[in-house]
């Protein structure tokens, strides 16, 4: 599993200007929407959706990351998206800081072997400070493909 | 106490979905409580328990086999603790076989 493959290109944010939670997710799911990644039926059913996991205990795992997420019965694929922000968005973090690199997953929901993959995938790539530190600088959505694309490829 | 004290186990991951996020939460937020380390290995590849990132990296899907190693002062309670977790499924209900089916 590749991140350029699950990686909805146009949907990448660069320069979110979300400050909360709420606004953050809203965002990207819309972009994944205006995209095309999700059915824009859908748009708001998921957004609650993701709403309502964040209740179960933040995403926000630590470094300034956080990987919100949903099974949706319409995914008939796992997507995702990329927000970067600059000035960082408030997520009730496991360690407190604020998030400048997010993550969000939708997947369907008979394929929860998919959803730990990706997990596995984006964790792995996290763990490389060079990585994390490529993306928050990345002024263009562009850029973060290259990124994603030389990660896929171990080239960083 | 043996500031050296180390402990292990085998424990069988068996939520429906695997380790995902928030049981992986609350692995870390356990075994943070400790002054103990935490190894956790799946196959031949080892992590730090105490890191939601390294957690997420393994993947660690039903059925899974897991062996938890706990090092330091207070490793036995550590591990007694993560252990814990494992067998009151992270709180989440099990499966029935109907279920697991689908």
């Amino acid at each position: 599993m590749k991140l350029s493959e699950f990686v909805v290109r146009d949907s990448i944010l660069t320069d979110l200007q979300a400050q909360t939670k709420d606004e953050a997710i809203r965002a990207m799911v819309e972009s994944l929407a205006r995209s095309g990644g999700i059915q824009e039926s859908e748009r708001e059913g998921i957004i609650a959706a993701i709403l309502k996991r964040e209740e179960l205990g933040s995403t926000g795992i630590g470094r300034g990351v956080a990987v919100p997420h949903t099974k949706h019965p319409s995914a008939d694929r796992l997507v995702a998206t990329i927000a970067i922000s600059k000035g960082g968005v408030e997520f009730a973090s496991l360690d407190g800081e604020a998030v400048h690199i997010l993550f969000l997953l939708v997947s369907p929901h008979e394929r929860p072997g998919d959803h730990l993959r990706a997990l596995e995938n984006i964790s792995r790539h996290l763990r490389n400070d060079n990585f994390c530190s490529f993306l928050r600088q990345a002024k263009s959505a562009e850029s973060v493909l290259d990124l994603l694309e030389e990660a896929d490829s171990n080239q960083l | 106490m043996n500031p050296q004290s180390s402990h292990a186990c085998e424990v069988v991951v068996m939520l429906e979905h695997g380790l995902h996020l928030s049981p992986a939460a609350q692995i870390v937020k356990t075994a943070q409580g400790f002054r103990a380390s935490l190894i956790i290995q799946k196959g031949d590849r080892k992590i730090d328990g105490k890191s939601m990132l390294d957690l997420m990296t393994l993947a660690a899907e039903r059925g899974c086999r897991l062996r938890l190693e706990a090092e330091g002062e207070d490793a036995e309670q550590a591990l007694k603790a993560v252990v814990a977790l494992f067998e009151s499924n992270f709180g989440l209900v099990l499966p029935s076989n109907s279920q697991a089916s689908g």
